[in-house]
């Protein structure tokens, strides 16, 4: 095996004659034609035909969407009736418009391609490791591929993808739960059951403000119609008393609005200056340069035009191009793969191995059947000494957060560290106390910082199985 | 679909010699921009000035769609108004702009490229990542 993790050239014509020697039982065996994301290799999953992309775990956007509709439900029974007698009609009016606009911008989020960029061809995989010097074969730990570039006078680091098989651009990140690499990569969302990335920011920003503008607003109300009983006579207690469903709704209501309302801010803070979750918490451009806006090479070092440009910017399409159909030539790796009939995952974990020709990687897959057993099940690449620990934690389809944590948490010292992930883990801990914004917005930025130790494990080098 | 079975027929008929694939250039920040040097590849098959031309024009048009204009941001901003439901039977700018770019592949391929062998594949079709082009094996002309 050890052998095998060799870095090995790809010769491109080698490639070319395998996908045409399998062309012809394609042609057999594919009656219809194909629409791409019925191929597609992230773990997402697809509705309507390809229209509407979900993350594979998605398992807290029906909560969300519960918390909003029954939030909302109970506000309009219980407590409209009375304001519209006492105050003005517009209450429920406009609590209905921003009701519409909060769910219309969660599924927008949701439901929306974040910007996912598709995996290099082989081709194009190959003519990449062309590129790249390697020292010799001698040594079975290849180094961490990265590329520096310059990007606005300032030297950025690119890092190299393996399991999309190329360099990533800038701002990418891959996430490790969706196993795609994402434009502008900004979190994986559990609330919203999606990565938040380049094409769907603006509608997540949206959906936060709007909520933190309902929820302020069906909070006011409340305590306006408590107040409005109690200056009729009675009690503030006894008004509360008169209708003890208010309780759990005052209750819900009081914290999301804290951290939402925190959240909010930290996303403002984070568009007016350009940045994104991922390179606030990793600490990219900040401190140490000691000069906040031109250490970010992509800030226009205005806030008006920071702002513009993250929200008002030209959409750009997808480039997953969920709905078109299979060319033929493309249509041969998923077929070869059905034939094997290997467990989706375990085609991904071919991907996921040390041996990264791709040459490899098509050899595998068509020819040897005993590779599962030693390929961790989707998890980044890891040891097998993680596949206890790692294994549960990615097989299990409950996003919740403490499930989600602690495994990662314990695998850290189980990888061995190479120095610049133990340091920049360090500096991750230390910026997530001293930001106050962390502690209110907790759901996402922590699940986001194991997305973020689960997408940087990788690039600093891996360890072949033995 | 006339234009690309025409593309395919001639890549089944020919066999690939190479591919050359121009990477991003990312000097600029994250905007659509490609790599304009003239790969050595292709040298003996076009001329440079031509190839750096349409190189050129592909990046202008990149930018065009990329431009943080009034046109865009009055187009954000309606979306906003319209809680995103405007796309459903708009066509954003960066759509039309790159069917434009696709035409113009398209053109450039017919015109000046098929003729010479070779084949500019559409960026979008490999994720706005490379410009790929294909350098069919040349059996017209003996060496």
């Amino acid at each position: 095996m050890m052998k095998n993790c060799e870095y090995q050239q790809i010769d491109p014509r080698a490639l070319s004659v395998l996908p045409q020697s399998a062309q012809n039982n394609t042609e057999k065996t594919v009656q219809r034609s194909r629409r791409k994301w019925e191929v597609f290799p992230g773990k997402n999953r697809f509705f309507c035909d390809g229209r509407i992309i979900l993350a594979s775990q998605s398992g807290v956007l029906p909560l969300t969407l519960g918390l909003i509709i029954v939030t909302c439900g109970l506000f309009f029974a219980f407590d409209c009736p009375f304001l519209v007698k006492h105050l003005t009609v517009f209450i429920p009016v406009i609590g209905g418009a921003l009701f519409v606009f909060v769910v219309f911008s969660l599924l927008r989020t949701s439901f929306t391609d974040p910007g996912i960029l598709p995996r290099a061809t082989p081709d194009e995989a190959a003519d990449i490791e062309k590129q790249i010097d390697t020292s010799g074969s001698s040594t079975y730990r290849p180094p961490p591929r990265t590329k520096e570039i310059l990007i606005n006078q300032q030297v950025v680091k690119l890092k190299y993808c393996f399991t999309c098989k190329m360099f990533r651009p800038p701002r990418t990140s891959h996430c490790s739960l969706c196993d795609n690499c994402v434009e502008r990569f900004d979190h994986h969302c559990p609330w919203v059951g999606n990565c938040v990335g380049k094409r769907n920011y603006r509608f997540f920003y949206s959906f936060i403000i709007s909520l933190s503008f309902l929820t302020s607003f069906i909070f006011g109300c409340v305590i306006t119609h408590i107040t409005l009983r109690s200056q009729e006579g009675k009690s503030l207690v006894q008004s509360i008393q008169e209708s003890p469903a208010r309780y759990p709704f005052l209750v819900i209501c009081f914290f999301s609005i804290w951290s939402i309302l925190g959240l909010s801010g930290f996303h403002t803070y984070l568009i007016a200056s350009n940045l994104t979750t991922n390179e606030d918490i990793k600490g990219s451009w900040s401190s140490k340069r000691c000069a906040e806006e031109s250490g970010n090479p992509y800030s226009y070092n205005s806030i008006i035009t920071n702002c513009c440009a993250t929200l008002c910017g030209p959409m750009p399409p997808s480039l997953i191009d969920r709905r078109g159909f299979l060319s033929l030539d493309e249509a041969i790796p998923a077929v070869s793969a059905s034939e094997i009939e290997l467990p989706p995952f375990t085609v991904k974990s071919d991907a996921h191995m040390c041996t990264q020709s791709t040459k490899d990687v098509l050899e595998r897959m068509v020819h040897s059947y005993d590779v599962h057993g030693l390929c961790p099940p989707a998890t980044p690449k890891t040891t097998p000494l993680d596949l206890e620990v790692s294994g549960p934690a990615a097989a299990s389809s409950e996003p919740s957060l403490s499930a989600g944590c602690l495994p990662q948490d314990a695998r850290q010292p189980v990888v061995p560290p190479c120095p610049p992930f133990s340091r920049s883990n360090k500096r991750r801990d230390s910026l997530h106390s001293i930001n106050p914004a962390f502690r209110l917005a907790s759901p996402s930025p922590s699940l986001s910082r194991t997305t973020f130790i689960l997408g940087d494990a990788p690039d600093n080098g891996f360890i072949p199985l033995p | 679909m006339a234009e690309t079975h025409s593309l395919q027929d001639m890549r089944q008929q020919a066999a690939v010699a190479a591919k050359v694939f121009l990477q991003r250039d990312y000097s600029n920040g994250t905007v659509c921009q490609f790599q304009s040097k003239f790969p050595s590849e292709l040298e003996t098959r076009i001329d440079k000035q031509q190839f750096e031309e349409t190189m050129q024009t592909l990046n202008n048009l990149y930018a065009e769609a990329e431009k943080l204009g009034s046109q865009s941001y009055i187009e954000g901003c309606l979306a906003c108004l319209t809680a995103y439901t405007v796309f459903l039977c708009m066509e954003t700018h960066y759509e039309k702009v790159l069917k434009k770019i696709a035409k113009y592949i398209q053109e450039q391929n017919d015109k000046i490229y098929a003729p010479r062998g070779l084949l500019l594949t559409d960026p979008i079709e490999r994720g706005l990542r490379v410009i790929e082009v294909t350098i069919f094996e040349d059996r017209s002309l003996t060496r």
